[in-house]
């Protein structure tokens, strides 16, 4: 067995166990961390692949950024495990029967499953690399020249997603005390402090 | 099968002698650090363990290992210990791509500069977990500070960047430096060129780093120690150790991007004899230095104001000058590979 071998059943395995492990562990942040888990053996299973520059962004964006939100609002949770089985019983029929269907769906899908034949001729190793061309490169090039308008539309439709959220969240309150950074760094001493003379048991009109 | 075993004894000789080399830098930068910390204030600094307290850092350690490690009772005792592993794990992981000198990279890799980027925000997992596995409400509030900070930072520092490699034309730190090899020596390096974006990423390594003004995550005034508040013996060593490898990293890496990286500062011969190494080092060591200044002299900043600088100031900012470098090398021709 070659290095790439071992390592690739390494990677594998261990994302397929962590991938298991998100469905069954109890605590969600152990979900969460095992869902990290699995994506980071993911970007390992493309380094193998020689997709060095999407093994980099899988992490750097689902990792680094997607992951991190989802362990956000997961520890804000207070699950309460007793509350959560509480209808179990109740559910239990409803769930039972969109359960078998769903698992009678994917049986009909896998049983009429076939491998491509073409695909068993296909390299199954990296392709071999452009002389003097980089991944990252080549990545840029197929991106920015061949399907640049599909780049763009992509770009523009995240865009409208994240206007569509800040829009959503967006509630102006009234009475709210606003920090105006200009304001507080342009005050002076003068602004700020006031000197009075204080009459001895008369106090000031403030 | 007798060569794998061949490259992978060297490779793990070659990363023990920089892990030991990095950690013993690291003793004298920590160091460093108190020392001009306090004769900013005119202190003494540590001076009692050795000459000059040159010991101090070792005692330091032998002090932690030999603590008791506390574990909270509520605390999720596995994540408790597996998060200042992750975070010290993950910051002396960054090391493996940052090129010493010429050829002296563990792994010289085609992507370089995004396996830092990659490695650098995995950081904020080890904080998260620390901080959640206290179950402490102060840790957990210093967590949540960290990670926001760490992301919002991120998105800045990756737009620095982004503009070194529109002048590099490579993903490889290597190539980046030597993209910075000029007959100009110092005033060819790209601290010069893309003064302001030197200026985002060093303001934005201290914040990346939760080092002072940033120091948010751990205000000792209101949240005692963030994250870290729990924590004793080593695994409060192991986060200490994290931050200052994550640290020291931000200067490898402003060296190699900003400084031009082993190259010498002027280009003909008395000077280029010196090892690359050493130029490394000083470079790092200057950015180093400037770290501890702003530590000594500035002080910290309130966090909204914080946020603010980094979405409202930096992210327009790195994003402009993006496009920016990118119209000036693509109108005057001087984009590489053009």
């Amino acid at each position: 067995m070659s290095a790439a071998a071992a390592f690739f059943y390494l990677f594998a395995g261990i994302a397929i166990a962590s991938a298991f492990m998100v469905i069954t562990s109890r605590n969600p942040v152990a979900s969460v961390l095992f869902l990290i888990l699995t994506f980071v053996n993911a970007a390992g299973l493309f380094v193998l692949m020689g997709a060095e520059f999407l093994a980099m962004i899988l992490v750097v964006v689902y990792v680094g950024a997607v992951a991190v939100l989802f362990l956000f609002v997961v520890m804000m949770l207070d699950v309460d495990f007793a509350q959560l089985r509480q209808g179990f019983q109740q559910y239990l029929p409803v769930g039972a029967l969109i359960g078998a269907v769903f698992l009678i769906e994917l049986l009909l899908v896998v049983g009429s499953w076939t491998i491509d034949p073409g695909l068993m001729q296909a390299p199954l190793g990296p392709l071999a690399s452009v002389e003097g061309v980089t991944n990252t490169q080549m990545l840029g090039r197929v991106l920015y020249t061949d399907y640049v308008f599909y780049f763009q539309l992509a770009g523009l439709i995240l865009l409208v997603a994240m206007i569509g959220a800040i829009v959503l969240t967006l509630r102006d309150r009234p009475g709210v005390k606003r920090q105006n950074i200009s304001v507080q760094n342009a005050r002076t001493q003068e602004m700020a402090v006031e000197t009075r003379k204080v009459p001895s048991r008369q106090g000031v009109e403030v | 099968m007798l060569e794998i075993v061949g490259t992978v004894l060297l490779l793990v000789l070659k990363s023990f002698v920089l892990l030991a080399l990095l950690l013993v830098f690291i003793a004298y930068a920590l160091l460093a650090d108190r020392k001009i910390w306090a004769a900013v204030q005119l202190r003494r600094g540590p001076n009692v363990v050795g000459p000059w307290g040159l010991l101090q850092s070792f005692a330091d350690l032998l002090k932690f290992v030999l603590k008791e490690p506390v574990i909270p009772a509520g605390a999720n005792k596995a994540l408790f210990l597996l998060a200042p592993l992750v975070f010290a794990t993950l910051a002396l992981a960054g090391w493996a791509v940052i090129p010493l000198a010429e050829g002296w990279a563990i792994a010289d890799l085609n992507v370089g500069i995004t396996y830092i980027f990659a490695i650098s925000s995995l950081g904020v997992y080890g904080v998260l977990m620390g901080g959640w596995a206290s179950n402490s409400k102060y840790a957990f509030l210093g967590a949540l500070r960290s990670a926001a900070q760490m992301i919002s930072y991120e998105v800045s520092l990756g737009f620095v960047i982004i503009c070194v490699l529109l002048c590099a034309g490579s993903l490889n730190l290597s190539r980046i430096v030597m993209a910075q090899d000029t007959s100009l020596g110092i005033l060819g390096w790209y601290w010069l060129w893309l003064f302001p974006m030197f200026v985002v990423f060093f303001i934005s390594a201290l914040a990346e780093t939760n080092r002072p003004p940033f120091d948010l995550p751990e205000a000792e005034s209101e949240l005692v120690a963030g994250y870290m508040v729990e924590y004793s013996s080593t695994p409060y060593l192991l986060f200490m150790l994290g931050e200052y490898v994550a640290i020291m990293t931000m200067c490898a890496l402003g060296t190699v991007l900003f400084l031009g990286g082993w190259l010498s500062p002027i280009p003909f011969a008395p000077f280029t004899w010196v090892p690359g190494l050493i130029w490394f080092a000083l470079k790092a060591s200057f950015l180093f230095f400037m770290i501890a200044m702003v530590k000594a002299m500035v002080p910290r900043y309130r966090y909204d104001q914080l946020m603010r600088l980094g979405w409202k100031v930096f992210l327009p900012l790195s994003l402009v000058s993006v496009v920016v470098v990118a119209f000036v090398l693509k109108l005057t021709g001087l984009a590489p590979g053009a």
